[in-house]
């Protein structure tokens, strides 16, 4: 109970700290006024506007209006939308949220095969092409291959759509594209972008974790017993080896999510992140700061969770951190 | 050759000559300080090299624009990579890109390996709150993705050079420090540490002189891998449009650039400046994964 009091009060540490930063960051520096306004608008258009935005109060009223707004889920509302940034933000996460999901399970689903082959096999060639693939994964940048993906796929043999998200159908009340046949094909080539980097990262883990398994006496022990080798490997050594690959993998989801940034923008898909990188190029900073604030709520929430099972599982880390 | 020059030839072999003969050892690796190495000396090089300069609008010809690579110019030269939709020479304007890109992933590591480990050595040789504090900077920061951090800065500072170097530094200086402090924390129990104690010598030089080169070869590994990561960092930043400005592109930046045009089936535009990066990140990395293995005490058998 300690333990997790603990957690709970870092993660509040973490997003109070963020706020504070946050708020310096992007009121205390930086001048909207000026981008927001044409050149053309008169001294009273520019001061109708300052006053409807709250800008030309003193910085501590700007800042305790701030701390209010985020207490009730309220940034303030988009300087080019008009609408409220959380809405906006809100609207566009289940699209990050299924790219997202898609990605975690082309990675779970390509690397641990692919990791556990390179691990069972380490010196033979299929095992090092694993790895050299596993290299190129690293270094291949996301935003360039969704590129290459799109000239192969999109404009050279016609193949798969290269924007937007296609047909939705409203699942629990969400807009979905898994379910249509317009949406899987709009999904495959982003999801396949995204999840390059960590089905790399997932094969690295699987395979590190099969190499030290494979030499554990429990693994001697049923292959001496005489057990099918599947049996060996499906069982006894994929149930060893997914304890670091599960908990790496619940860590980086909220990379993932970060990430998602890049592959949005290179396929014109309608989630948050591109949201984001609209919303940096136009200043629009209420969308700014929710956004990240979402982000970092999102993080601390998946880094408790994370945390927690972790404590369920293995009793060492519970009484270390009480 | 005879037993005059040496009694014994595994004496005199210094700890860098021995480092130089096990990376030689593999070809792979070799390889790729070699590729890394030319594609360094051509971006330096690069007002030499290039048969044009892309900034010198006086040099472009616009009637040369969107030409597929090899087509020939005016002086009957071919253009080798092509040319963007002004008419400038892709292949110059990568080496020029390359230096930018060069330039922010080799400056910003610099910056954050020298930030990282002053923070460190000072966490960890001063030990108690001050670690603490520090150690607790560190984790908050590596628990945010690069790419977030990076953003949020750029989108406070907006476009420029420096300022994608900045947020870089911020970005990576906390990998640094953690190095650091790790081996820090081990070596200064050490009999060496203590032995300079009892001579009283000044803090700053058993910190500097005595405690930093030890703490020395795990940076070496790490600092590799992040000038891969900042290169590719700062070229995904500049593709979303909120790195480098336009006035000078880095590779990121002619990628963006052709994005467009590759859309009209025009494909060298982006995928020659993707390649260079491509071929920079990955021979940096091999470098990389090869020193770990050999500076790795747990995999030497």
């Amino acid at each position: 109970m300690g333990y997790v009091l603990n957690r709970l009060i870092q993660g509040l540490t973490v997003i109070a700290a963020m706020a504070g930063l946050v708020f310096v960051g992007v009121y205390a520096i930086g001048n909207p006024v000026d981008m927001l306004i044409s050149p053309e608008a008169d001294q009273a258009e520019i001061d109708a506007t300052i006053a409807r935005l709250g800008l030309d109060k003193p910085l501590l009223e700007q800042f305790l209006n701030f701390v209010s707004g985020v207490l009730h889920g309220d940034f303030g509302t988009s300087f080019i939308y008009n609408e409220p940034a959380v809405r906006l933000i809100l609207d566009r996460f289940p699209a990050t949220l299924e790219l997202a999901v898609s990605a975690v399970l082309i990675a779970i689903l390509v690397g641990i095969p692919l990791g556990v082959i390179a691990g069972l096999i380490p010196d033979k060639p299929a095992g090092r092409s694993i790895m050299a693939v596993s290299i190129l994964g690293f270094s291949l940048p996301t935003f360039w291959v969704g590129m290459m993906l799109i000239m192969i796929f999109s404009v050279w043999l016609g193949w798969l759509p290269s924007t937007g998200r296609g047909e939705t159908v409203e699942l629990f009340g969400i807009p979905v594209s898994f379910l249509t046949a317009s949406g899987l094909k709009h999904l495959l080539l982003p999801a396949i972008n995204l999840a390059l980097f960590k089905t790399s990262l997932v094969i690295r883990l699987a395979r590190a974790g099969t190499r030290e398994v494979v030499g554990q006496d429990y693994i001697k022990f049923a292959r001496a017993k005489g057990l099918p080798e599947s049996r060996v490997i499906l069982v006894h050594l994929l149930k060893n080896m997914m304890i670091p690959v599960v908990t790496v993998l619940g860590l980086e989801f909220g990379s993932v999510v970060a990430f998602a940034v890049v592959t949005e923008t290179v396929f014109a898909w309608p989630g948050m992140g591109r949201l984001l990188i609209s919303s940096i190029v136009q200043l629009d900073r209420p969308v700014i700061v929710a956004y990240l604030m979402l982000t970092v709520l999102l993080f601390v929430i998946v880094n408790f969770v994370v945390d927690l099972l972790y404590a369920l599982l293995d009793p060492r880390v519970r009484r270390k951190g009480a | 050759m005879s037993a005059t020059a040496s009694p014994s030839p595994v004496a005199v072999e210094t700890p860098l000559h021995r480092l130089a003969r096990k990376f030689a050892a593999n070809r792979v690796a070799l390889g790729g300080l070699i590729v890394f190495a030319a594609i360094a000396l051509v971006a330096i090089a690069a007002p030499l090299a290039a048969p044009q300069n892309p900034y010198d609008l006086a040099s472009l010809d616009i009637m040369d624009g969107s030409l597929e690579p090899g087509t020939p110019n005016a002086d009957g030269r071919p253009y080798l990579l092509g040319t963007d939709e002004q008419g400038r020479d892709m292949l110059s304007a990568i080496l020029y890109g390359l230096r930018i890109s060069i330039g922010v992933g080799v400056g910003s590591t610099v910056l954050a390996l020298s930030i990282g480990l002053a923070m460190g050595l000072f966490a960890a040789y001063s030990g108690g709150w001050r670690d603490t504090l520090v150690m607790r900077l560190v984790d908050l920061q590596l628990g945010f993705p690069p790419i977030l951090i990076a953003l949020i800065l750029l989108a406070i500072l907006g476009r420029g050079v420096d300022k994608v170097i900045i947020a870089l530094v911020a970005v990576q200086w906390a990998y640094y420090a953690r190095t650091v402090r790790g081996s820090a924390l081990v070596e200064r129990r050490k009999e060496y540490i203590e032995a300079a104690r009892c001579l009283a010598l000044p803090y700053t030089r058993i910190v500097f002189g005595h405690l930093m080169p030890n703490c020395l070869p795990p940076l070496i590994v790490v600092a590799t891998m992040q000038v891969a990561h900042a290169i590719a960092l700062e070229a995904t930043l500049s593709f979303l449009g909120v790195g480098v400005p336009v006035t000078e592109p880095s590779l990121g930046m002619l990628i963006a650039n052709g994005f467009d045009f590759m859309m009209s089936g025009k494909y060298w535009v982006s995928f020659f400046p993707g390649i260079t990066l491509l071929v920079t990140v990955v021979s940096i990395n091999l470098v990389g994964d090869h020193l770990r293995d050999i500076l790795n005490p747990r995999l030497q058998k």
